[in-house]
C-alpha cells in the first residue's frame, strides 16, 4: 500500500485574499471614484467662489448671512475624497470601526461640495444663503435617535422590533392627547413613553409568549397603530357634542421651547445646535450614552446581550431569558414612544395623521447601519436627521430638481446599507423565540 | 456531597427517555455513565441540572430531597455542568462568560471578574486568558472556560457531558488529569461518554445506560468487549473487516486550496491532497481545524479563495454542488439534519432528493411516482432502514436510520468519489457497523473514498491513508499503522520530522 508518504513541510505563507475582500475594494474604489469625480467637477464648474452662509436657522439681529470663500472648501473636499480614493486603490482603508471614519469623511466632503456648488453662482435677484444645518438636524433627531436606540435594545435582547414606526405614531398621538388633557408637556411626554410601552407590550405578548413571527407581528402593529390613531383622531368630539373635551383637545399647551444653556450655546457652529434645544432634544442627546452604559457596563446589559446571542447559555447559568427579553422590549418601547412625542409635544403641539411618516423605518435602517451598537446607530440616525433637515433648506434654489434631492438620502441609505455596512453580525439569536426543549 | 437519584423517569409523549433510574454518586467519586447515542444520558443530566422536569422520581442531595425548577436552582445547590455543546457566548470574553449570571452587583466589575478567573485557573491549573474572546480561542480552551464557569459557582458535583468529543488525545489526557485533581479536592464528577477507553482510564464506578434504563454497573477493570456488550445489548464487532486496498489512479485532487470564511479568517491554508481510486483517505483532526470548510469546497458548497479542485483532470472548483454531484461525487454531510435530508419529507422523497431530475424518476416536469416508490422500497430493504413505512417523515426516525437514508441515497448512483464527513456521528453501534461495511464495499468497487472524522477509532478502522489536519493545514499524511500517540501529536499541531512517518 501507500509507502509513498510525503510529509508536507508547512509551505511558506502565501498571501491569499478573500474574494469578499476583493469585492469590497472594488466597491470602495468605484464609489470613491464617483464621489471624487463629481466633487472635482463641481470645483471646476464654480465661477464665483463666494457663497452666503448663515450660522442659524433663520436670520435675526445677531445672525446675518455672511459671504465666504466656498470654493476653498470644495477644493478641500476634492483633496479628502482624492486621498480616500488613493487609499482604497492601495487597499489601505481599515477593516475595523475606523473605516466608518473614512466613509464619513468621503460623505462629508461630498455633502460640503454639493452644498457650496448648489448655492454658488446664483443668477436670481435675491441670493439664497446656506443655513447651518446642524441646529435643525439636532432638532429633528429625537424620533430617529430614540427609535434607533429602541431597536438596538430590543434586537440585542434577541427580539426584532419592526414596530418602531408604530411606537412613534402611538407616542405622538398619546403625547398630544395627554399633554392636552393635563395641559402639561411633561405629562404628555410620559404619556407618549407609556404609549410606546403599550405597543411593546403587544409585541412582547405575541413574540415572547406565543412565538409568533416577530416581523409579522411588527408589520401588523404598524398597520394597527396607523389605523387606530386615525380612528381615535376622528372620535374627538366636536364643539356641539362635548364642549369641554373639545376645548381641551383643540388647545394643547404650547410646544416645548428651546432652553438656551448660557455660554455653551455661544460656541461657533455647533453651540446653537447642541445647547439651544428643548428638553426632549437634551434627553435624546444623553440617551445614547446612557444606553451604551446600560448595555456594556451593567449586569442588566450583559444579561440582555447574552439572551440575544445565546439564550440557552444564559438559561444554563440561571438567567430567566424571557424575563430579560421582556424588560428590554418594554424599555425600548418607552424610548421609541418618547421619541414619538417629538411630532406633537416637541413641534406643533397637535397630531396629524401618519405623523411619523416612515421615520420608524429609517430608525430601523439606522440600527443596521450602526451595527446594533448604540453609538453607531445614533450616528446613523443623526445622518438621517441631517438629510431630513437638508430637504427643507434646498427648496430655495432650483439647480437640481427638488424631487431628486428628496430621494437622495434614501439612495445614500441604500448604498450605505447594501454596500458598506460590511460583514454585520446580527445578534445571533435575533428574532428567535426561546423555547425550552 | 452525596447525590442520589431515585426512580427518576422522563417521558416525551409515549416515549420513555428515562425509566426509573437509580444512581448514587459518592463525594469525591468519578462516576462514569456509559451509553450509546440516544440511550438517555443527556435527558438524565438535563433533569439533574434543572433544564427538564422529571415525570416521576426524585433527586436527593446528602439525603435531602431537592427540586430544581431552573438551572439556577441546581447551581445554587452546588451542581455544575459542562455541556456537550458549549454554553458560552462567542462574542463575550472569557471573564464575561464566567461572570454571567453572578455578576456581583449592578455595575460590571470586569477587573475583579478577570482576577477571579486568574485565581481559579491558577488553583486548578486551567490556563486561560480572561480577556480573550471566546470565539477566538480553540475548543479545548473553551472547554476549560466551561469548567471554570462551574468551578466559579463552587460546584460540588460536576457533570461532564461527552467532554472528549472535541479534544485531541493529549487534551483528553489533560482533562483526565484535571478530573483527578478535582476529585482529590472532594468534587464528585459524573462523566458521560460512549468511549470505553476513557471510562476505563478515569472512572471509579461505571453505570451503563441503555434505552433509558440502567442495565448494570461495572468496575473499571472490566474489559472493553464486556462494556461494549452491556452498552449495546449484544456482542459487538469492534473491528471492521477489510482487505488490503487495490489502489488505482488519483481521482479527486485538491491543489493549494485556501478558504477564507465569512468572518475573514483563513480556515483552510494551502491544502493539497489526492484521493485515489479504491482507497480510503481518512482526514483526522480535532473539530474546527478546517475540515468542514475543506469538505464543503470539494463539493462546491464553498468556493475556495485560492487553489483548485480537480476531478478526473477537470477543474470543478467553480461548478457548484449540482454539477459536482452529477459528475459522480457522493456526499454524506457532517450535519445530516441540516444538509443531509429534509426532515418533514418522507423517506421516499428523501431517497431521491438529488436524483429526481434523472430520466429514471422524471419526465419533463412530472415525477414518475411509481418509479420513486419502487426505488424507496428497494433502498429500504437493501439498507435495512427501520421505518414504519416509506411515507414516514425522516425527522421522526432514529439517528442511525436517518443516516442510513442519506447513505442509501448517495450510494444509489454510480460514484467516482465518496466524501463522508462524520458518517457515524450520533448513530447507534448497529448502524455504525452497517455503514462502515458499506463504505468499505464502495471502496472495493473502485471508488475513491474520503472520510472525515474526529473519532480516531473510526479513522483507524476505515483508512488506508491518514491525512492529519491542524489549523487549516494538512500537517502530515501517514499510514494507519502509526501509533495513536503520534497521531495525537500531529492533531495538536506538532510538526513531523522530515521523512518521519510511515
Amino acid at each position: 500500500m501507500s509507502a509513498t508518504v510525503t510529509p508536507e513541510a508547512p509551505a511558506a505563507e502565501r498571501p491569499v485574499r478573500d474574494r469578499a475582500d476583493k469585492l469590497r475594494q472594488i466597491k470602495l474604489v468605484v464609489t470613491f471614484a464617483i464621489v471624487f469625480g463629481l466633487v472635482l467637477w463641481m470645483a471646476i464648474s464654480i465661477d464665483n467662489s463666494d457663497v452666503l452662509f448663515l450660522n442659524a436657522a433663520s436670520p435675526d439681529k445677531d445672525h446675518q448671512p455672511e459671504a465666504f470663500n466656498g470654493l476653498r472648501l470644495v477644493w478641500v473636499a476634492v483633496a479628502v475624497s482624492g486621498i480616500a480614493l488613493l487609499a482604497a486603490a492601495a487597499n489601505l482603508v481599515p477593516r475595523n470601526g475606523w473605516a466608518l471614519l473614512v466613509y464619513l469623511a468621503v460623505g462629508l466632503s461630498f455633502y460640503v461640495a454639493f452644498t457650496v456648488w448648489y448655492y454658488a453662482d446664483q443668477d436670481s435677484a435675491v441670493e439664497a444663503w446656506i443655513t447651518n444645518p446642524l441646529p435643525s438636524m439636532v432638532k429633528y433627531s429625537p424620533p430617529l435617535v430614540l427609535g434607533a436606540l429602541a431597536g438596538v435594545i430590543c434586537e440585542r435582547a434577541g427580539v426584532i422590533n419592526i414596530a418602531i414606526e408604530a411606537q412613534l405614531v402611538m407616542g405622538a398621538f398619546f403625547g398630544y392627547v395627554i399633554s392636552s388633557l393635563a395641559y402639561s408637556n411633561g405629562a404628555g411626554m410620559v404619556g407618549a413613553a407609556l404609549a410606546g410601552v403599550l405597543v411593546a407590550l403587544v409585541l412582547g405578548l405575541f413574540s415572547l409568549r406565543y412565538h409568533v413571527d416577530q416581523v409579522v407581528v411588527g408589520v401588523v402593529l404598524i398597520a394597527l397603530a396607523l389605523g387606530l390613531t386615525t380612528f381615535l383622531l376622528g372620535q374627538i368630539p366636536t364643539q356641539q357634542e362635548n364642549e369641554s373635551l373639545n376645548t381641551l383637545l383643540s388647545d394643547p399647551p404650547d410646544p416645548l421651547t428651546p432652553i438656551e444653556i448660557p455660554g455653551l450655546s455661544q460656541i461657533p457652529v455647533i453651540g446653537r445646535a447642541l445647547f439651544n434645544q428643548s428638553i426632549l432634544v437634551y434627553i435624546t442627546l444623553l440617551a445614547p450614552i446612557v444606553v451604551w452604559f446600560l448595555l456594556y457596563q451593567t449586569r442588566w446589559g450583559l444579561r440582555v446581550r447574552s439572551v440575544g446571542e445565546h439564550p440557552k447559555a444564559a438559561d444554563t447559568v440561571g438567567i430567566k431569558v424571557n424575563r430579560v427579553r421582556w424588560q428590554a422590549v418594554l424599555l425600548g418601547g418607552g424610548l421609541a414612544g418618547l421619541g414619538g412625542a417629538f411630532y406633537t409635544v416637541g413641534s406643533s403641539g397637535s397630531f396629524t395623521d401618519n405623523a411619523a411618516n416612515g421615520q420608524g423605518f429609517m430608525a430601523l435602517a439606522a440600527v443596521i447601519m450602526g451595527r446594533w451598537h448604540p453609538i453607531g446607530a445614533t450616528m446613523a440616525a443623526f445622518f438621517f436627521a441631517l438629510t431630513a433637515a437638508m430637504k427643507d433648506d434646498f427648496g430655495l434654489v432650483t439647480k437640481v430638481p427638488s424631487e431628486l434631492i428628496a430621494v437622495a438620502p434614501y439612495l445614500a441609505t441604500l448604498i450605505a446599507v447594501a454596500g458598506f455596512v460590511g460583514r454585520v453580525r446580527t445578534p445571533a439569536a435575533d428574532g428567535q423565540p426561546y423555547v425550552k426543549d | 456531597m452525596q447525590l442520589q437519584i431515585q426512580g427518576l423517569t422522563r417521558r416525551f409523549g409515549d416515549f420513555v427517555a428515562n425509566d426509573a433510574i437509580d444512581l448514587t454518586i459518592e463525594p469525591g467519586e468519578i462516576h462514569c455513565l456509559l451509553g450509546e447515542n440516544g440511550a438517555g444520558k443527556s435527558t438524565l443530566m438535563n433533569m439533574l441540572y434543572g433544564l427538564l422536569e422529571p415525570s416521576a422520581g426524585q433527586i436527593l442531595l446528602d439525603g435531602k430531597p431537592v427540586h430544581f425548577n431552573t438551572p439556577g436552582d441546581a447551581i445554587d445547590a452546588g451542581i455544575g455542568m459542562v455541556h456537550q455543546h458549549f454554553m458560552l457566548v462567542p462574542v463575550f470574553t472569557v471573564a464575561e462568560n464566567v461572570m454571567l449570571g453572578r455578576e456581583g452587583g449592578p455595575i460590571l466589575n470586569r477587573k475583579a471578574a478577570g482576577q477571579r478567573v486568574r485565581d481559579l485557573s491558577d488553583r486548578y491549573g486551567l490556563h486561560v486568558d480572561p480577556k480573550a474572546l471566546v470565539e477566538d480561542i480553540p475548543v479545548g480552551v473553551q472547554q476549560r472556560v466551561e469548567i471554570l464557569k462551574a468551578l466559579a459557582n463552587e460546584a460540588k458535583v460536576l457533570i461532564l457531558d461527552e467532554p472528549t468529543a472535541v479534544l485531541t488525545p493529549q487534551e483528553i489526557d489533560e482533562l483526565m488529569e484535571i478530573m483527578r485533581q478535582l476529585k482529590a479536592q472532594g468534587t464528585s464528577i459524573i462523566f458521560i461518554t460512549h468511549k470505553l477507553r476513557e471510562v476505563k482510564a478515569v472512572g471509579d464506578k461505571i453505570s451503563v445506560i441503555r434505552r433509558g434504563k440502567i442495565v448494570g454497573t461495572a468496575d473499571p477493570s472490566a474489559s472493553e468487549a464486556e462494556l461494549a456488550e452491556m452498552m449495546v445489548g449484544r456482542e459487538v464487532n469492534l473491528v471492521v473487516d477489510k482487505d488490503a486496498p487495490e489502489v488505482g489512479q488519483p481521482v479527486l485532487e485538491a491543489r493549494g486550496v485556501t478558504i477564507i470564511d465569512p468572518r475573514g479568517h483563513e480556515v483552510v491554508k494551502d491544502v493539497s491532497f489526492e484521493a485515489r481510486a479504491g482507497e480510503v483517505l481518512g482526514i483526522a483532526g480535532v473539530q474546527g481545524n478546517g475540515q468542514t470548510e475543506l469538505i464543503k469546497s470539494l463539493l462546491g458548497l464553498v468556493r475556495p479563495s485560492a487553489g483548485d479542485i480537480v476531478l478526473d483532470g477537470d477543474s470543478i472548483a467553480k461548478h457548484g454542488p449540482k454539477r459536482s454531484l452529477a459528475a459522480g461525487i457522493g456526499y454524506i454531510p457532517e450535519d445530516r439534519s441540516h444538509d443531509g435530508y429534509v426532515a418533514t419529507f418522507s423517506v421516499r422523497e428523501n431517497l431521491v432528493l438529488d436524483l429526481y431530475r434523472t430520466p429514471e424518476f422524471s419526465s419533463g416536469p412530472a415525477l414518475k411516482l411509481a418509479a420513486i416508490e419502487r426505488n424507496a422500497d428497494q433502498r429500504i430493504a437493501e439498507f435495512d432502514i427501520r421505518t414504519t413505512s416509506r411515507e414516514t417523515p425522516v425527522g421522526s426516525l432514529s439517528g442511525g436510520n436517518q443516516q442510513k437514508v442519506v447513505v442509501a441515497r448517495e450510494f444509489s448512483r454510480p460514484l467516482k468519489v465518496l466524501i463522508a464527513s462524520q458518517p457515524t456521528r450520533g448513530v447507534d453501534v448497529g448502524s455504525i457497523e452497517f455503514i462502515h461495511k458499506r463504505i468499505i464495499e464502495e471502496r472495493d468497487r473502485g471508488t475513491a473514498v474520503i472520510i472525515v472524522s474526529t473519532e480516531l477509532d473510526e479513522i483507524f478502522a476505515l483508512s488506508d491513508r491518514i491525512a492529519v489536519m491542524y489549523d487549516g493545514r494538512i500537517v502530515d499524511t501517514v499510514s494507519p499503522d502509526i501509533e495513536r500517540e503520534q497521531i495525537g501529536l500531529l492533531m495538536a499541531g506538532a510538526v513531523p520530522e522530515k521523512g518521519g512517518a510511515a
